[in-house]
C-alpha cells in the first residue's frame, strides 16, 4: 500500500502538481493569450477534428469488426482476432513511417490513390488515417465481450415478434449495445487525441494548417518557451480528464440495464 | 387452427435431439409437452416456432406444410423461459413491438397495449424497464407481448422454470384462466408433471427425442403405455417377478402367471393407491410394517417393508390413518388391488404396451 | 456465391441452425469480406510494407544499416530502458493490483484513476511534466545542476518518461483477475497455517500468473516503442540519448528510407512477437479454465 502510494506520487503526482503550479504562476491573460493563440486554436481543432472523424470511422468498422469476429466461423478468424491488437503492439514511429510511406506517391497504395486525386500522405487526410490506425483496437475490443455474452434468445424474440434481421439489430442489438460502443469511442478518441508519433510522420507538420496540439507543445519546448508549452498542455490536459469522466459515466450508464 | 407434426425428427450433428414425432394440436387447446431434460421437447418447441428447422417431416398449420416458412412469417407467440424482455425497452415499448413491426397504426397499438397490460394486471408499469419489475411481472409482460400481435398460437418454454414455488402455483392458476378468456391454442414445454397435469388438456411425454404417449391428464396417469411414462407421471412401484410352480413370485407376493412359462420373468407396476392396507392383520394376504411416514397435507405417504425386505409405497388419508390408530411402526396387513404388466423377460428393455389387471378401475387425484 | 445461396447456409447448418436469426449467406460473405479486407488493406499491407521496404535494396543493405553504430546504440538504450522499467512496473503493479483487489481503503477509486492516468495522458504531456520538474528551468534543475546530474536529455530522463507511459500495463491487467478470484483460497491458505507471504507466493501469484505475463508483454512492447513522451525528454543527441523509435525519426529526416525502415523492422518484429505471445497466452488461459471447469462436476461425483 505504502509503497505503491509512494510510487505513484513519485511517477506521476509530484510532476503533475508541478506543471499546474507552474501554470497558475502565469498570469491569466498570458495563458488565455497562448493556450488560445490562432495557433493553438487550429491545432486544437485539427486534433479534436481529426480525432473525431477517427474515432467515427473506427466505431463504424469497429462494430462490423467485432460482429463478423464474434458471430461468424470463418478460415482466418483466429489470425484476423489476433491481427486488431497489432495497432498496440506495433510502435507509433513505425506506424507512421510505413503508412506515409504507403499512401505517397510512389507507395503501394499512393501509386493508385494519387493519380485519383486522393492524397492521404502528407495531408490532413493522412492524419486522420494515423489517429484511425493507432485507436482501431478500442471500439472492437469493448464490443466483443458485449456481443459474446448477448443473449441469442432476444434476437430470436424479436424475430418472432416478426422482426427481421436488420430491425433486430437496430431496434434490440443496437440499443444494448450502444453504451459499450460509445466507451469505445470515447476510449478510441481519447487516444486519437494525444496520438503524437504516428502523426508526426505522415503530416505535413505545417503550422495553423496540419499540426495537431502536441506539435505544438513540442514546438513551445524547441524554443525553450516552457510556460508556453505548459499553457497548451493544460487545456490538453482538461480535455483529457472530460474525456475520461465521460468514459466513467458512461460505464456507469451502460450498468444501469444490468439486472 | 391445427399444427400437426409429421414424422419430424432433428439432429444436431451427429446428435438425434428428435425422433420420428408425430403429433396433432386442435385449435384451441392448451398442451404440455413433458419430459426430462434433454428429451426433445424444446427442440419440438422451437421447430413449431421456426426456430430450428426439422431435419426431416413434416410441420403443418391448417393442413399447409410451413417448413420453409421463416420465423418471422409464421404468426406465433414465443414466451422464453429467460423472458428475453429487452433491457432498453420499456414494458409499453416491450409490448408493442411486434406491432410496431407490422406497421399498426400508433393509435392502435396504445389501444391495444393498454388493453393488454389491464389484463395481465400491469396497469400503471408501463413506463417501467424490465430490471424495475419482479420475476412473476416479467413473465407476464413476456407473455403480453407474445400476444399483443394475436399470434395464432402461444408456445411457451418452461414458463414457470425462473420463479419462486409459491409465485409458480399462482401462475399456473393464472395461465389457466387466461387460456379460458382468450382461448389461444397454446403450447408449453415443462419437466415438471406435475404443473403439466395441473395445466393441461393434454400431456404429450418426451423422452430422450421420442414421443411416448399423448393424451388427458388422466389418461397418461390411469393407463400410461409403458414403464417410462408410468414412473415419470406420478409414483409407480415396480416389482421383478418370477414364474415359479405356476405363478408369477418375488419372496411372498404372488401374481398370475399370465400364460408365461416357468423361470420367465416379468415386471409389473402398480400405482400407491392400489396398495390397500389394514390394522387388521387378518383382513388382507400379505404383511408389512409402516417403516415411515410422509405428511402431504390432507393425504399421507406411507413406506411399507415387508418381512423380506421388499419396500413399497402407499397413499392413505389422514382421516383413514386416524381412524384406524395407525402410526410409524404399526403392523399391517395389505394387498395389491391392481396392477399392470410393465414388461416381460426377454423384451424387458422396450416396454410393451400394459395391460390392466384389475377388478375394479379405481380413480383418485395424484 | 450462387452454389452458396442455393445451399443455403452451409456453416450454419452442421452446428445449431437457428433460423430467422441469421444473415442471409451473401449478407455475411459481404461482412466477412469487408473486415478481412480492410484488416488486409489497413493493417497487413502497412506491416509487409516495413519490410519490403527494409529490404528495397537488399540483405546486404539491410544488415548495414542496422550497423550504423547510432543505430545499434539506439538498440542498446532501448533494450536498457525496457530492461529497468518492466520489473520496476511489475513490482508495482502486482503490488498495486494486490492493494485495490484484495483491500479497502478510502482513496481506493482515486488509486483505480490514477494508475489509469496515463492511459488518458497525451505521452507529449507526461513527457513535458518531467521537464518543468527536472529540466534545467524546473523545479529542481538549479540544484540537479549544481549536483551535476542530468536527468533531462539524458538517460534517466528517458527512463523516467518511459516508467510514466508503461506503468499501467500489469496493474491494469491483474486487478479484474485477482477482483474476479476473491479471497476466498487466500483465506484457506492462511486459515492452514500460511504466512501472508506464503499465501501471496503460493496461492495469489500462481492463479494469476498468465494475466501477469499478459501485462508485462504489453508493458515491455509499449516500453520499447515509446515515441512521445521520450521525445520531449531526450534531446536527441545521436547515439546517446536515442531510442530506436527516435532513431527511425532522425534517419526519416535524413531521408535515408532504407535505414530507417530498417530500423522499422526491428520493432515491427517485436509487434509480432508480442502478438504472438499474447495469443499464445489467450489459448493457455482459455485451455486452463476449460481444463478447470471440466475437473470440478467430476469431482463433486466422489
Amino acid at each position: 500500500m505504502g509503497y505503491s502510494i509512494a510510487y505513484l506520487s513519485l511517477v506521476v503526482l509530484i510532476p503533475l502538481a508541478g506543471l499546474l503550479i507552474r501554470v497558475s504562476a502565469m498570469s491569466w491573460a498570458d495563458f488565455v493569450r497562448v493556450a488560445f493563440s490562432d495557433r493553438a486554436l487550429a491545432a486544437y481543432r485539427l486534433t479534436f477534428g481529426a480525432s473525431f472523424i477517427a474515432a467515427a470511422i473506427n466505431a463504424v468498422l469497429g462494430t462490423l469488426l467485432a460482429w463478423v469476429l464474434t458471430r461468424y466461423r470463418f478460415p482466418g478468424r483466429k489470425i484476423l482476432d489476433a491481427l486488431v491488437d497489432f495497432p498496440f503492439a506495433l510502435p507509433t514511429a513505425v506506424a507512421g513511417l510505413t503508412l506515409a510511406n504507403l499512401f505517397s506517391q510512389t507507395g503501394w497504395l499512393g501509386q493508385f490513390l494519387v493519380p485519383l486525386g486522393i492524397h492521404l500522405a502528407y495531408t490532413t487526410g493522412g492524419i486522420v488515417l494515423a489517429l484511425t490506425f493507432v485507436s482501431l483496437p478500442f471500439v472492437v475490443r469493448t464490443l466483443q465481450p458485449v456481443l459474446e455474452e448477448f443473449e441469442v434468445e432476444l434476437e430470436e424474440a424479436a424475430a418472432t415478434l416478426g422482426a427481421g434481421r436488420w430491425c433486430t439489430f437496430r431496434r434490440v442489438v443496437f440499443p444494448a449495445l450502444l453504451p459499450a460502443l460509445m466507451t469505445g469511442f470515447a476510449l478510441a478518441f481519447a487516444r486519437a487525441v494525444g496520438e503524437y508519433g504516428s502523426v508526426l510522420f505522415i503530416s505535413s507538420n505545417k503550422p495553423y494548417v496540419s499540426e495537431i496540439t502536441p506539435q505544438v507543445i513540442m514546438g513551445w519546448l524547441d524554443q525553450f518557451e516552457y510556460a508556453n508549452a505548459m499553457a497548451v498542455a493544460v487545456v490538453m490536459l482538461s480535455a483529457s480528464f472530460a474525456i475520461l469522466i465521460t468514459i466513467n459515466v458512461l460505464e456507469r450508464w451502460a450498468s444501469r440495464f444490468q439486472r | 387452427m391445427s399444427i400437426e407434426l409429421r414424422q419430424v425428427s432433428k439432429r444436431f450433428g451427429s446428435v438425434s435431439a428428435v425422433e420420428d414425432v408425430s403429433l396433432t394440436v386442435a385449435d384451441g387447446e392448451l398442451v404440455a409437452l413433458l419430459g426430462p431434460s434433454g428429451g426433445g421437447k424444446t427442440t419440438v418447441l422451437r421447430m413449431i416456432a421456426g426456430l430450428e428447422v426439422p431435419t426431416s417431416g413434416d410441420l403443418l398449420v391448417r393442413g399447409e406444410r410451413v417448413n420453409d416458412v421463416p420465423v418471422q412469417k409464421r404468426n406465433i407467440g414465443f414466451v422464453f423461459q429467460s423472458y428475453a424482455l429487452f433491457k432498453t425497452m420499456s414494458v409499453f415499448d416491450n409490448i408493442a413491438f411486434g406491432l410496431k413491426i407490422r406497421k399498426t397504426p400508433p393509435a392502435e397499438i396504445q389501444t391495444r397495449v393498454d388493453e393488454l397490460l389491464k389484463l395481465f394486471g400491469l396497469d400503471g408499469l408501463g413506463r417501467r424497464l424490465p430490471h424495475q419489475l419482479s420475476g412473476g411481472q416479467r413473465q407476464r409482460v413476456a407473455i403480453a407481448r407474445a400476444l399483443a400481435p394475436r399470434p395464432s398460437v402461444l408456445l411457451l418454454d418452461e414458463p414457470f422454470g425462473a420463479v419462486d414455488a409459491k409465485i409458480r402455483q399462482e401462475l399456473r392458476e393464472w395461465l389457466v384462466r387466461l387460456h379460458r378468456e382468450l382461448h389461444v391454442t397454446t403450447i408449453f414445454v415443462t419437466h415438471d408433471q406435475e404443473e403439466a397435469m395441473e395445466v393441461s388438456n393434454r400431456i404429450v411425454i418426451f423422452s430422450r427425442g421420442r414421443l411416448e404417449q399423448i393424451g388427458t391428464p388422466r389418461e397418461v396417469y390411469e393407463q400410461p403405455k409403458n414403464e417410462f411414462v408410468a414412473r415419470f407421471i406420478g409414483v409407480l412401484n415396480v416389482l421383478e417377478l418370477t414364474i415359479l410352480n405356476g405363478a408369477a413370485r418375488l419372496h411372498e407376493l404372488s401374481f398370475p402367471a399370465h400364460g408365461l412359462p416357468e423361470g420367465q420373468t416379468l415386471r409389473i407396476g402398480f400405482r400407491p393407491y392400489a396398495v390397500q392396507i389394514s390394522r387388521n392383520l387378518q383382513e388382507h394376504p400379505y404383511l408389512a410394517v409402516i417403516r415411515h411416514v410422509y405428511f402431504l397435507g390432507v393425504q399421507l405417504r406411507l413406506e411399507l417393508e415387508t418381512p423380506s425386505g421388499l419396500i413399497l409405497r402407499t397413499r392413505i388419508v389422514k382421516d383413514e390413518f386416524l381412524r384406524q390408530g395407525l402410526e410409524q411402526g404399526s403392523s399391517v396387513s395389505f394387498q395389491i388391488r391392481e396392477y399392470r404388466v410393465l414388461s416381460t423377460g426377454a423384451n424387458s428393455l422396450s416396454p410393451e404396451v400394459a395391460t390392466v389387471h384389475s377388478a375394479a378401475n379405481f380413480a383418485e387425484g395424484i | 456465391m450462387a452454389q452458396g445461396i442455393s445451399k443455403g447456409p452451409r456453416v450454419a447448418m452442421n452446428s445449431k441452425s437457428r433460423r430467422g436469426i441469421e444473415e442471409p449467406e451473401f449478407i455475411r460473405r459481404i461482412l466477412i469480406g469487408i473486415a478481412v479486407g480492410f484488416v488486409g488493406v489497413f493493417l497487413l499491407l502497412p506491416l509487409a510494407n516495413v519490410f519490403a521496404q527494409a529490404f528495397a535494396k537488399g540483405w546486404s543493405a539491410y544488415i548495414q544499416s542496422l550497423q550504423q553504430p547510432d543505430t545499434r546504440s539506439a538498440v542498446q538504450l532501448t533494450l536498457l530502458v525496457s530492461a529497468i522499467c518492466v520489473p520496476l512496473n511489475l513490482v508495482f503493479g502486482v503490488i498495486a493490483a494486490w492493494a485495490v483487489a484484495k483491500f479497502q481503503f478510502r482513496g481506493k477509486a482515486l488509486l483505480i484513476t490514477l494508475i489509469d492516468l496515463p492511459f488518458s495522458v497525451s505521452p507529449v504531456v507526461s513527457g513535458l511534466i518531467y521537464v518543468v520538474m527536472f529540466g534545467a528551468q524546473g523545479y529542481l534543475g538549479p540544484w540537479l545542476d549544481s549536483k551535476d546530474i542530468q536527468i533531462i536529455f539524458a538517460v534517466p530522463g528517458i527512463v523516467l518518461a518511459t516508467l510514466f507511459v508503461t506503468f499501467p500495463f500489469v496493474a491494469r491487467e491483474l486487478i479484474p483477475l485477482m477482483e474476479a478470484q476473491g479471497s476466498d483460497a487466500e483465506q484457506a491458505a492462511l486459515t492452514l497455517g500460511a504466512t501472508g507471504w506464503q499465501t501471496f507466493r503460493h496461492v495469489t501469484l500462481p492463479s494469476v500468473k498468465w494475466g501477469l505475463l499478459y501485462g508485462v508483454i504489453l508493458c515491455n512492447a509499449r516500453a520499447m516503442g515509446e515515441f512521445g513522451a521520450v521525445s520531449v525528454v531526450s534531446g536527441h543527441i545521436s547515439g546517446v540519448t536515442e531510442t530506436l523509435p527516435l532513431r527511425i525519426e532522425k534517419l526519416h529526416q535524413e531521408y535515408q528510407s532504407v535505414a530507417a525502415f530498417s530500423a522499422a523492422s526491428l520493432l515491427a518484429i517485436l509487434a509480432l512477437i508480442t502478438l504472438g505471445l499474447k495469443t499464445w497466452l489467450e489459448r493457455r488461459q482459455a485451455t486452463e479454465q476449460a481444463l478447470g471447469q471440466s475437473d470440478s462436476p467430476s469431482s463433486h461425483e466422489h
